[in-house]
């Protein structure tokens, strides 16, 4: 097998130094009834060949993009990947490495991160980001548990706009807890109606999230102001799209305490929802209660300048019995892709592609809207809106599958009570010619 | 080669990301302008970030430089203890960037999904048939997260079976994250001692259970680099007690088709995809935890499971008993692809690799022993602890060694881990290595272990060779700067 060097020699020769007869002999120390009697019901190794065809196999039938105009986000965007961060990311040096435990050998990956968690300062306007979440369905759960760890408070508000799914996981996280979660409503225009906040008591923390999962851009400084009546209430400002801060207020401009959401639009492919990365920031008088890795400059012995993993009292391999969370290896390699992906983008770059995905997106809305189909929710938008069909759509959408075109998402099983809506969403990957068609498509 | 890996190459300078650039220039093409522009209210707009603008040359530069800075397995040897870091097959990047698995939407119908949900399902059915726990979750996104899915089933069992419980018993050699993983649970982490031969008694044990106890966490092989070969007897008291027994599979690379986990008592195991199933660490993730269960366990695994009907594999949100979901959608598929990728390049051929491993971790404890101090001489695993207990006298420290590694073009084994070896210096080499590198790392060890008789100086100012010296971590920590 390729992957494994010892000739017969090598094992005898070694076996020899090790004082064991064979290699059976090398796991005496496990008791007779704790061994595997029966041999591995696997499969024969396959050749490389062989493999790539199996997997070929396996991805054809598959409706990915490009080949199929997928006219849907709700949490995971297709976007262009520039091949500079796609080559530059397979440098075995960063692909290959582990958590940089021995700064010295390390730089590249911690300098890296360094210039991540700088970029996602700037991006959402915060002070202080970490160096990556699994994704921002469990970075929203960390933060909502990071504000009752910061204000001793036990009850959180959620909004109900925010992405369904990464409710699930705020629930799931806060099952065994003993605290609470309770749902804010979604007002007429698709934001979230925040008149009742003042009678939810003594509140930890309110996340909102904008865009949120109806595409609605939340008036974001407003709710800020109102959710700091309290002010020991923490903002938890979350987001599933973040090329929108291209062009709207960082979250930070609107006051948000922290910032979390899902980075796989920056240069990540879509792999089937995973990896992604999530993305976590904070202001700085709330670093210490922060979860996950952070990284920070100094100075070494000949003064200088260099990187190492710090802060790390919070994590478990100091204080085991008392980390703020059990987080260690996480999204690195995402957060490198995304550094790659917005040193590409720069400002310049950023404001531009930002703006693409607007217009092109109202194209599409106001297009639908001239063939009748209109929105029920009133508020701006920026890449992603919802739209209501007549009834029958499903079938038109079924028929489009065949046309290689998914024409969005189906709100039903998230909320019954839009069953007749549909979330769209158009990206730069979405050109004027696939709009038109499908139009033309959804009207025939 | 006779002469020292180590050596100094051509390492550039390199400024930060946005000491570099000028206003105006951009690193990527942007589709051409075809619909209008859509004006949006000020009040909602701002002036967007402030990156630096930069040619794709620039970028590529940078990252190259910065790259050369890194070691990575693909570099040289990363005997990395408890971490598993061997080969990444390259193979396995060609299968998981596919465009029908890179480009797939997660929330795709079905019809246009089996491709994905077949790979699925499949690959928990051989982590069941490897691990002989049979019902598999892939949905955690890293081992800790896996623990954190384990102890979320512990505490929905004991509340189904109408009594919650309070603790959870993890012995001294277990990892690092257990106790977090059990904390953020609600439950209080209990220390259980290890005996004088490093593995666990089972009347420590016992004399803790009590039907407040909602179970254990068991590292097995634990942390160093030992059997617990008394886990069957651990896990009647445990079970004897109503309590469940979690295993810790972070080190299953050196068990697999050894070992049926399932035969052991353990009743939750979670396995690291990125340290047995070869999957790149990328520098820090992402991983993948899937967790295995026993089939009365199956019930609380995380939603959505991937089912078969027929020759159709879908996604079945129907189980009621269920802790719910871990990841937005269906965890790290990408790293899901790698891991299958590897189990179908090897199939049967897995027990070598544990074989191999275990081989490799014996034979340089046995050529080593004279030159370090091992704490615990029994045959090992896939790792071997040693300590600085030899070269303390001669004022050498475990840091010491690990530093002066990096010169002779090594990347340092884990240090002072585990916790209860006191200077431990914890090497793992993997099955991937050959017997050449791992005499030329065990010359290597051998050659520090004179230097520190001969010149401790030499060793406490190494590393010399990589582009910065030591660093100044007390500093870090003390004044934090977390951005530029």
């Amino acid at each position: 097998m390729r992957y494994l060097p010892h000739t017969p020699e090598d094992i005898r020769a070694m076996l020899q130094v090790v004082g064991a007869a064979d290699l059976d002999a090398l796991f005496a120390s496990i008791p007779d009834d704790c061994r595997r009697k029966e041999a591995l019901n696997l499969p024969e190794p396959l050749t490389e060949w062989e493999l790539n065809g199996h997997m070929d196999n396996l991805a054809a039938g598959m409706g990915a993009s490009p080949g199929t105009k997928v006219f849907m986000g709700a949490g995971s965007y297709h976007h262009h990947i520039p091949e500079v961060t796609r080559q530059l990311l397979l440098r075995g040096e960063y692909f290959t490495a582990y958590t940089p435990y021995q700064p010295e050998i390390s730089q590249g990956t911690l300098q890296t991160i360094y210039e991540y968690q700088s970029l996602v300062c700037r991006l959402l306007g915060m002070d202080v980001a970490n160096a990556s979440m699994y994704d921002g369905a469990s970075g929203l759960a960390e933060a909502l548990l990071m504000t009752i760890r910061v204000s001793r408070r036990k009850t959180v508000a959620v909004s109900r706009a925010v992405h369904p799914l990464y409710r699930r996981v705020v629930e799931t996280y806060f099952a065994p807890t003993g605290f609470e979660v309770v749902e804010l409503p979604v007002g007429q225009d698709g934001r979230t109606d925040l008149s009742g906040l003042k009678d939810l008591g003594e509140l930890a923390g309110v996340a909102l999230q904008s865009p949120n999962f109806f595409g609605c851009i939340e008036d974001m400084a407003a709710a800020g102001k109102m959710i700091h009546a309290d002010p020991k209430t923490l903002f938890v400002a979350a987001f599933s799209e973040p090329l929108a801060f291209g062009m709207l207020k960082s979250p930070g401009e609107c006051g948000a305490d922290i910032a979390c959401g899902e980075g796989q639009s920056l240069g990540i492919p879509q792999s089937f929802g995973g990896p992604g990365l999530g993305m976590f920031a904070s202001r700085q008088s709330y670093v210490r209660s922060m979860p996950g890795r952070l990284i920070g400059k100094t100075v070494d012995r000949d003064g200088k300048t260099g990187f190492v993993l710090t802060l790390a009292t919070r994590e478990q391999h100091i204080r085991r019995e008392k980390a703020t969370s059990n987080i260690c290896s996480n999204q690195g390699l995402c957060a490198t892709a995304s550094t790659m992906y917005m040193a590409a983008l720069g400002g310049t770059g950023i404001r531009q592609l930002a703006r693409l995905n607007r217009d092109r997106a109202e194209y599409l809305k106001a297009s639908l809207a001239k063939a009748g189909f209109s929105s029920p929710f009133s508020a701006p938008t920026f890449n992603e809106f919802v739209v209501r069909f007549p009834d029958k759509f499903e079938e038109t959408w079924k028929a489009l599958l065949e046309k290689k075109m998914v024409a969005g998402l189906h709100l039903e099983p998230y909320y019954p009570e839009l069953s007749d809506c549909w979330l769209m969403c158009v990206t730069e990957t979405i050109d004027r010619d696939d709009m038109d068609t499908l139009v033309k498509e959804v009207t025939r | 080669m006779k002469e020292k890996m180590g050596t100094t190459g051509l390492i550039f300078n390199e400024p930060l990301l946005w000491e570099k650039g000028s206003p105006g220039r951009t690193g990527i093409s942007l589709p051409r302008r075809d619909v209008d522009e859509a004006p949006l209210d000020k009040a909602l707009t701002g002036d967007g970030p402030d990156f630096p603008d930069l040619s794709e040359l620039d970028v590529v530069r940078h990252f190259t430089k910065l790259s050369q800075w890194n070691f990575g397995v693909d570099s040289g040897m990363y005997p990395l203890g408890s971490c598993t870091m061997k080969y990444n097959p390259k193979t396995n990047e060609r299968q998981a960037s596919l465009p029908g698995f890179a480009g797939a939407h997660p929330l795709l119908p079905e019809r246009l999904s089996q491709g994905l949900l077949a790979l699925m399902h499949d690959l928990a059915a051989y982590l069941g048939e490897i691990t002989g726990l049979p019902a598999v979750t892939l949905q955690p996104s890293a081992g800790s997260q896996g623990e954190l899915t384990g102890m979320l089933i512990f505490s929905a069992y004991h509340k189904h079976t109408g009594k919650p419980r309070s603790k959870v018993l993890i012995p001294d050699t277990a990892h690092g994250t257990n106790p977090a993983s059990a904390a953020l649970c609600g439950f209080k982490p209990v220390a259980v001692k290890s005996g004088p031969d490093g593995i666990l008694v089972p009347e420590a044990v016992a004399a803790l259970m009590d039907d407040d106890t909602a179970g254990i966490m068991i590292t097995n092989p634990n942390t160093l680099g030992l059997f617990e070969s008394n886990i069957r007897q651990v896990a009647d008291i445990v079970h004897g007690k109503g309590g469940l027994v979690y295993g810790d599979g972070a080190n299953m690379n050196a068990i697999m088709g050894v070992v049926n986990v399932g035969d052991l008592g353990v009743d939750v195991l979670h396995l690291n995809l990125h340290k047995t199933f070869s999957t790149p660490h990328g520098g820090g993730g992402p991983g993948a935890g899937p967790v295995c269960v026993t089939p009365a366990l199956a019930p609380f695994l995380p939603v959505p499971r991937v089912v078969k009907d027929g020759e159709v594999f879908r996604l079945d949100e129907n189980y009621p008993l269920s802790v719910g979901k871990l990841h937005a959608f269906y965890g790290n598929v990408g790293i899901l692809i790698r891991a299958y990728s590897y189990i179908l390049s090897l199939g049967k051929c897995l027990k070598q690799v544990s074989q191999y491993a275990v081989l490799n971790a014996n034979y340089i404890k046995q050529r080593l022993k004279g030159d370090y101090h091992l704490p615990f001489d029994r045959p090992c695993m896939h790792e071997c602890v040693f300590t600085d207990k030899f070269q303390q006298e001669h004022h050498v420290a475990t840091l010491d060694i690990a530093k002066r590694l990096m010169d002779h073009g090594f990347h340092p084994p884990t240090i002072y881990f585990p916790l209860v070896v006191s200077g431990a210096i914890m090497i793992e080499p993997t099955e991937s290595e050959s017997k050449e590198t791992l005499d030329q790392f065990i010359d290597a060890m051998q050659q520090i272990a004179r230097e520190a008789k001969a010149c401790p100086d030499c060793l406490h100012e190494s590393p010399q060779f990589p582009k910065v010296r030591r660093l100044d971590e007390t500093l870090a920590a003390r004044s934090p700067c977390l951005k530029g």
